[in-house]
This record gives structure tokens, C-alpha cells and sequence, in this order.
């Protein structure tokens, strides 16, 4: 492992890095060093600056002026530096998959894989065949399947991270930065994603990887930084450091607290009672769903299996009326709701954490209060005049009880680390008083603190006798939240399992849908297809 | 942030002044304006002129409060410019049978055009600027066709509201600040207010959470209408004539302009009705500054042009980083 201080000369470098929003010290002095060849963890709480640092070397951001000599200094390549633009830093060989994936969704993923360097033919004009082809292969290396002509937000954002993938390692770069990669990757592409990050080590190109997925660290990392409040904590070969001291150095609390507590906090199965309070009843969506039915009882948590557009999330989109279905029931504690009708679904008790934060969940320049108040207003105000008194009461419980990290209130939600911006849209539903929950990917991008929070917050809701609907692509979350697992396949359910049969082997048959004798590990050449990510972004476009 | 000036750090300073222009700029030019007219413009300073300035502007002020809504909601309404002509001549017409009856019925019109508007955008899901262009079009030849012809009003109670005032200040001023303190009310205390920013900056988002997207997007274009109609009549009045042939000529683009110098963005989620208010001044101002100095009125558009791509370009410059 090149990763003694002693080895390869540092490519990038900070030292006594500080960034200022107002009202927050994003980053506080933090020393940062990343050398060729070495593939470098940064790890923190939701909220430690990691994306911010990432940012400030990346020029996105600018740095504080320096408070001493010395301090708030970039050193690239050996010589004194200061990117004005990101597109500086990409040139000067600094190429970089963001958290929130910033390509453009209305151009063709082979646009976007070429943004700004496009192939030129004759005239200067694009090459689009050239184009085409070299982006067709560059997935298809990736193990990913699609028609690069195809506009980028038809596809889910698992494969959308793919493609920002495929770009960043195409640019010839000598550092390369990934900022959450995982998050909506299957097991599968994680696979194909490690594979990268070795090649890239082997080229001697520093990789610097932001993950709440611990385990990811071990495989792939050489040496890992911890943030905590802004500041370096911990740096290090990541070898040899324990799993909960690395936990521990996070949070800021004791070693011994932090064991105590275990890592994942689901309790196990709930009393549920017989009745379903929600009955999807055959439905079927063209290209997407293929008469899908399934039932969840008060109290219950259902898990959602299957691969990257398998139709996991167009199920939930359809039961929570996001998605028009062409036929099929949802019936809400016995009480038909019309379909294709977000206002209707929310009216009967049903809410939906949309997979896509981003797009489809923050209002990003309104603030964390009105955020959180948004889909209850109606509830919260009196002949259409706001109650701000009660709004008040209501955004304060629900920022202490989801631990939601922000200078205030009335702090633009735009402007919060991605965690706690999924805890807010959390908060947002939990002010409902919803009978069923539909959570697709909601501890995505949350920090271990945070998702044993929100993981709790899950069991807990199923013991108030909230019917939940949990899709994760995280497998050990769906094992151990679910009491049931009902698995997809090309739109369509393929197998339920419930009880003692919920175990990872019999899942991923499932998942893969595999006869039971052939072993259940995934080879990481085998293409991910993705035939069926027509995501509802074209549907619900009313 | 402090404000250590080493070479390349200025720019700090520079997102700073920007902020300060976006949010105070509209401010700093009505200043400005009005000191330069102080200095130069002989007769500037008087009651009269004051007077005639403040009643010339609100028309503009209360169509931009319409326009802000609608800006507010990621749209925009080209159409309220027809609806002041229409609304003329439908008040013209309706005279006859009483004042508020023709009141009555040309703020009607206003809202009649602005829930076909709405609903082009809501149901039909007609961009914003193409539904309300055909609207623009449409609207003004119904009025030419209510009245073809420019048409004294010989009602003494219109002559009055329209001359008229309390204490000195004209009822114009006084409906039109009425009007805007009711539009900040609606735009920071109701549900409606609240939801039409939600929708304005991010629309999927609104959708999921379940807000009455289509209703609040119909209202905004009612509300632009009504509120343009209003300007329409209080015009009207003022002139002591209807002339559906050049009323709310390119008032569109005046409102436009007070919205976005005001520092409402373009891109929807934020209203500031107090910055628009000042919009209308400064544009106001502006145009009687160049008028009073001899100036050719095409000179105004130039001046207006020259605004607007200031204000775009602080917001823009803003929005980056
Ligand atoms: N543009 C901004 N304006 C104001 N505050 C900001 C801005 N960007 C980040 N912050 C604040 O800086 C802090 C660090 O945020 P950052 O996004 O770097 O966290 P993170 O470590 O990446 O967290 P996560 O794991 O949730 O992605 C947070 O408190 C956040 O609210
Ligand atoms: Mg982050």
C-alpha cells in the first residue's frame, strides 16, 4: 500500500483550510494531503464540511483569506495555487463526481458524458457519431447498458452517478474526486465502481472518497481523514483502525458509548395488526409496472427488493399518485384512493420520500422551517392565513428530534450538507401524521449517527402502528428494517419473503432471480441492464 | 468576512457589493435619481411635480405587483397590457349603467383573462410567456372590438377618482399603496403566498408534497389580471378617457422591468413586493428625468433596456457561487 507518509509525493494539499458561510464555519483550519496513487477516505457527520472542503479544492468554492501567513494555502503539483472556476480545476487535472449529481438532465447522456469536450468533426461542429460510440463504450466498460441518446433524467439516478462516473475517469485526470459515489449504487455497480478505484491507483492517480458506508472504506481505502465541526480530527492509514474507534473519532463521543449503542438500530419485528392499512391492488404502469400488488399492515415494515429499475420506486410513486397507473387499486385503510392524484394520496395518509432529494424533494431556496411545513400548511394555517405560532412548535420538535444540524431555522435549505437535508424532507412527512410511509432510499447520504436515528425513528413509527414501505438499495438496512421483503423484477413482483426466509443469500437470488443451486455472489463483469429505468419523471410531468 | 486585500482576494468584496446591489440596488437608484433631479432639473422640486409623478406611477406599480406573483411562480403574464385596454373599454361601455356596475365589470374582464391565462399554464401546461403572448394579442383586439375608437369619460365621479385626494395625496396613490401592502400580506402570511414560492422554485418538488399546484397557478394569473384590470380603470380615470388603442402600451414591459429591478428573480420562489414598488419608482423617475431633459421617449426604452440587464446581470453574477 503506497500510503506511508514517506511514499509518492503529495499531488494536493491544503493546509489550515477555513470556509465561511454566514453565520457557519464550514471548514476551520483543516490540513488536507492527498498523494499519487492513494486512494484517500473522508469521513465525517452529516454537516463535518466534507462536501465543502471538497468544493474549496475543487473551486467551487473560494477559501477564507488567510488568517496567518501560510494558512488557507492550496498546493497542487508542487507550486502554490487558487482555482477561480471548477472548469480551472478540471483543466489543471482535478476531475470530480459531486454529491448531488450536477449534470444536465434535459441533454442525452452522451451529451452530458462530453459536456465542454465534445469530439469535433469538420467545421468544428459535434461529431454525434463519434460521440455516441465513445460514450456507448465508456459505459458498456462500466458494466452499464443504455441508449447514451436517451435524455439523462429519464434514467434512475443509481445509473445518472454512472454517468458522472464514466465522465470524471475519462478526462485525463490526475486527481479524482468522488463525493458519495454509493449512495444509489446496487451492490453490483459498487463492484464495477471499486474496480475503477484500483485502476485508477495503479495508473498512480489520487482518489479522494467520501462515503457514510463504512465497510466500502476497508476495501478500497488506503488512509482515511476524519472531519468533525470543520476540523481534521484524525488522519491515517486505514488499516488496523477498529471500525468503532473510526465511528467514535466521528461522532466525538467515547469508544465504550458508541458500542454500547451497535450500529444498526433497528429492533427487529413489530406486532402487527390484521388488517392492511395499505392494498396495492394489480397495479400497472406501461413499460413500468406489470400488475404489482402488495399489502402493508399497521405496524409493519415492508421491505422493497429488487435491482436498479426493477420498479421499486415506481411503485411507490404510483401508491403515492406521483405516477399515474394505467389500471390497479390503492386502497388506503379500506378506502379506494384515486389513483394518479398526489393531493388524494396525501389526503388518505399516504406520503412519499422521494428517491431523487434534490429534484424532486427540497424547495431548495426556501428555508428549513418552510420546508418542513410545506406539505402540513393547509393543516397549519386557519382560512387560508398562515399560523406561524404553531409552525414554529411544530419545525422546533421536529429539529430536535431528527437532530437536523442548521444555523437556524429560517437557514435556506439549499444551503445544508446533504444529510440533513433528507432529514428534513423526513421531518416534512413526519408533520403529516401519516397512516403509511413510503420511504424510498431514506437514509441515503445520512451519516451512521444519523441513520441509526432515522432507523430508529423507522422502528418507532411502526410501533405508533404507521404502516411502512421501505425501499433501500443498502441490503443489510432492508434485512434488518423489514419484517416482509416483497422483490421486483422488470416491474413486476417475483418473489415475497417474510420471517426467518428474510436473509441476504435469499435475497439476492431473489433479487438476481436465480434458481436456488447456483451460488448467489454476483461477478462484477456481468452487464447491469437497465431496461426498465423509464423513471416517472416522464409521466408525472402533467 | 474580513476584508484583507491581497491581490487576488477582492473579489470577496466583489459577492459582497453584488449582494448589496441585489438587494439594495433598486434603492440606491431611486436615491440617486432623485438627487440628481434635485440638483439639476429645474421646477423638480415641487408639491405639483410630486404629485403628478406619484400619480403617473401607480398604474405601473400595481400592474408590477400582478407581474411580481406571476415572476414569483416561475412564470410571467405578457398579457397585462392587453387587460388594461380591455378593461378600459369595457368600463366605457358598462358606463351607463352606473359607476360600480362598469367597475364591477371590467375588473371581471381582468379576471376572465387572467384564468384563461391560468389555465393554459395549469392544464394545458402552455409555457407561461406563450400563453399569456396569445392572450396579449388576443385581449386587445376584443378591446378594439368593444370600442373601436377613442371615447371621453364624462363621469364626474371617475373624473374625481381620478383627480381626486385626501389630504393631498390622490386616491391613486393611496389604492395603489393599499395594494401592495395587501399583496405582501398575501404573499407572506396566507398558505397561498407560501405555496406560489414552493411551486415557483421547484415545481416537482411542490407536486409530491402534494400542493394544489394547478389551483394556485390559476389564481396567480387571476390575481395578475384582476390587478392589471384595476390599473386599467384607475388609468382610466385618470385621463378622463378610454383609448383601448394605447393604454397599456408595453406596460408589460415596464412591469417586467420594476419586478426585476426590484430584485424579484427571474427564476421564480421569491417575491419582494417592496423592492417592486421601488422598481416602479425608479423606472418613473427615469423616464421623467430623460423627458424633462429634452430627451426623445426612444431614449427611455434604451435607459429601461440598460436597467434590466443590470439588475439580470447582479442577479446572475449573485446566483453562482
Ligand atoms: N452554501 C452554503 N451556505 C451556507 N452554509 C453552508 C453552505 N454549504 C454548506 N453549508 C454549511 O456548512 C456545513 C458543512 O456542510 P457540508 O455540505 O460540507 O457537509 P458534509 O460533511 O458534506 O455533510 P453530508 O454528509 O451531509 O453531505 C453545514 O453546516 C452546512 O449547513
Ligand atoms: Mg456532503
Amino acid at each position: 500500500m503506497p500510503a506511508h507518509p514517506a511514499g509518492p509525493a503529495a499531488v494536493l494539499s491544503a493546509a489550515g483550510l477555513s470556509k465561511t458561510f454566514p453565520g457557519v464555519r464550514a471548514l476551520d483550519g483543516v490540513d488536507f494531503t492527498v498523494r499519487a496513487g492513494e486512494v484517500h477516505a473522508l469521513i465525517g457527520e452529516n454537516g463535518a464540511g466534507k462536501s465543502t472542503l471538497i468544493k474549496v479544492l475543487t473551486g467551487v468554492y473560494r477559501p477564507d483569506p488567510p488568517a496567518a501567513p501560510g494558512a488557507g494555502v492550496l498546493t497542487y503539483d508542487g507550486s502554490e495555487v487558487e482555482f477561480a472556476t471548477p472548469l480551472e480545476a478540471q483543466h489543471a487535472g482535478i476531475s470530480t463526481i459531486y454529491q448531488e449529481v450536477d449534470l444536465v438532465p434535459l441533454m442525452s447522456v452522451a451529451r452530458n458524458l462530453f459536456l465542454g469536450w465534445e469530439p469535433r468533426g469538420r467545421l468544428g461542429l459535434i461529431d454525434f457519431r463519434r460521440m455516441h460510440r465513445e460514450a456507448d463504450a465508456a459505459l458498456r466498460d462500466l458494466g452499464v447498458r443504455v441508449d447514451v441518446r436517451r435524455p439523462l433524467r429519464e434514467l434512475g439516478v443509481g445509473v445518472q452517478q454512472m454517468v458522472a462516473l464514466a465522465r470524471a475517469v475519462s478526462v485525463d485526470a490526475r486527481v479524482v474526486v468522488m463525493d458519495e459515489p454509493t449512495s444509489s449504487l446496487e451492490p453490483r455497480e459498487v463492484v464495477t465502481l471499486f474496480g475503477v478505484i484500483r485502476m485508477l491507483r495503479e495508473r498512480g492517480i489520487a482518489v479522494i472518497y467520501v462515503s457514510h458506508r463504512l465497510d466500502e472504506l476497508y476495501e478500497v481505502c488506503d488512509t482515511v481523514t476524519v472531519l468533525r465541526d470543520g476540523r481534521s480530527v484524525h488522519t491515517g492509514p486505514i488499516a488496523g483502525l477498529d471500525r468503532l474507534r473510526l465511528v467514535s473519532l466521528m461522532l466525538g463521543r467515547e469508544l465504550g458509548d458508541v458500542r454500547d449503542q451497535g450500529l444498526t438500530r433497528f429492533s427487529g419485528s413489530h406486532d402487527t395488526a390484521a388488517e392492511p392499512v395499505l392494498r396495492a391492488e394489480e397495479l400497472t404502469v406501461r413499460h413500468q409496472l406489470h400488475g404489482v400488488s402488495l399489502t402493508v399492515r399497521p405496524g409493519e415494515v415492508v421491505g422493497l427488493g429488487g435491482l436498479l429499475g426493477s420498479g421499486r420506486s415506481e411503485t411507490a410513486k404510483a401508491i403515492a399518485g406521483a405516477l399515474p397507473p394505467d389500471s390497479g387499486r390503492v386502497v388506503v385503510a379500506g378506502v379506494p384512493v384515486r389513483t394518479g392524484s398526489t393531493p388524494a394520496a396525501i389526503r388518505a395518509g399516504v406520503s412519499l420520500l422521494p428517491e431523487d432529494r434534490k429534484a424532486e424533494g427540497i424547495v431548495p431556496g426556501l428555508s428549513v422551517r418552510e420546508n418542513i411545513a410545506l406539505a402540513a400548511l393547509p393543516g397549519l394555517s386557519r382560512f387560508g392565513l398562515v399560523d406561524e405560532a404553531r409552525i414554529d412548535r411544530v419545525v422546533a420538535t421536529f429539529m430536535k428530534r431528527l437532530r437536523i444540524k442548521a444555523s437556524g431555522p429560517h437557514q435556506k435549505v439549499g444551503e445544508l450538507s446533504g444529510g440533513n437535508q433528507q432529514k428534513v424532507l423526513l421531518a416534512r412527512w413526519l408533520a403529516m401524521n401519516p397512516k403509511v410511509l413510503l420511504l424510498d432510499e431514506p437514509t441515503r447520504g445520512i451519516d451512521v449517527g444519523a441513520k441509526a436515528e432515522v432507523q430508529k425513528l423507522i422502528d418507532e413509527l411502526a410501533d405508533d402502528g404507521l404502516g411502512v414501505l421501505l425501499i433501500s438499495s443498502d441490503m443489510e438496512e432492508l434485512i434488518e428494517g423489514s419484517d416482509r421483503v416483497v422483490v421486483l423484477k422488470d416491474g413486476a413482483v417475483v418473489e415475497e419473503l417474510a420471517g426467518d426466509a428474510v436473509t441476504e443469500d435469499r435475497l439476492l437470488r431473489a433479487v438476481a432471480a436465480m434458481p436456488a443451486d447456483v451460488p448467489a455472489d454476483v461477478p462484477a463483469d456481468v452487464p447491469v441492464d437497465v431496461p426498465a429505468v423509464r423513471t416517472a419523471s416522464g409521466g408525472d410531468d402533467d | 468576512m474580513t476584508d484583507i486585500d491581497v491581490g487576488g482576494r477582492v473579489r470577496v468584496d466583489r459577492d459582497r457589493l453584488l449582494r448589496i446591489l441585489q438587494d439594495h440596488g433598486v434603492h440606491l437608484g431611486v436615491a440617486v435619481l432623485l438627487l440628481v433631479n434635485i440638483a439639476f432639473t429645474p421646477h423638480f422640486v415641487s408639491a405639483e411635480n410630486f404629485r403628478t409623478q406619484a400619480v403617473q406611477v401607480a398604474p405601473v406599480m400595481i400592474v408590477a405587483l400582478g407581474m411580481a406573483l406571476a415572476i414569483g411562480s416561475e412564470g410571467v403574464d405578457l398579457s397585462v397590457g392587453s387587460v388594461m385596454a380591455l378593461s378600459t373599454s369595457l368600463l366605457s361601455l358598462y358606463l351607463g349603467y352606473g359607476m360600480w356596475i362598469a367597475l364591477i365589470v371590467a375588473v371581471l374582464g381582468g379576471v376572465a383573462v387572467g384564468m384563461a391565462g391560468g389555465a393554459l399554464v395549469a392544464f394545458v401546461g402552455v409555457q407561461p410567456i406563450v400563453a399569456t403572448l396569445a392572450l396579449m394579442v388576443a385581449g386587445r383586439g376584443l378591446a378594439l372590438v368593444l370600442l373601436p375608437q377613442l371615447k371621453d369619460v364624462r363621469d364626474p365621479t371617475m373624473a374625481s377618482l381620478g383627480s381626486g385626494d385626501v389630504l393631498g395625496v390622490p386616491y391613486l396613490v393611496l389604492i395603489a399603496a393599499a395594494l401592495a401592502l395587501l399583496v405582501a400580506f398575501v404573499v407572506r402570511r396566507t398558505t397561498f403566498g407560501r405555496q406560489l414560492l414552493a411551486i415557483g422554485d421547484s415545481r416537482p418538488a411542490a407536486r409530491l408534497a402534494g400542493l394544489p399546484v394547478r389551483r394556485v397557478l390559476v389564481l396567480v394569473y387571476v390575481c395578475s389580471g384582476a390587478l392589471a384590470a384595476i390599473a386599467g380603470v384607475l388609468a382610466t380615470a385618470r385621463l378622463t378617457a378610454s383609448d383601448p388603442t394605447s393604454l397599456g402600451h408595453l406596460m408589460e414591459l415596464s412591469a417586467i422591468t420594476a419586478v426585476v429591478v426590484g430584485g424579484t428573480p427571474l427564476s421564480g420562489g421569491r417575491v419582494r413586493v417592496g423592492g417592486t414598488v421601488a422598481g416602479a419608482v425608479l423606472i418613473q423617475l427615469l423616464t421623467a428625468t430623460l423627458i424633462k431633459h429634452d430627451l426623445p421617449p426612444s431614449w427611455t426604452q434604451i435607459a429601461q433596456a440598460v436597467v434590466i440587464i443590470l439588475a439580470v446581470y447582479a442577479a446572475r453574477e449573485r446566483g453562482r457561487r
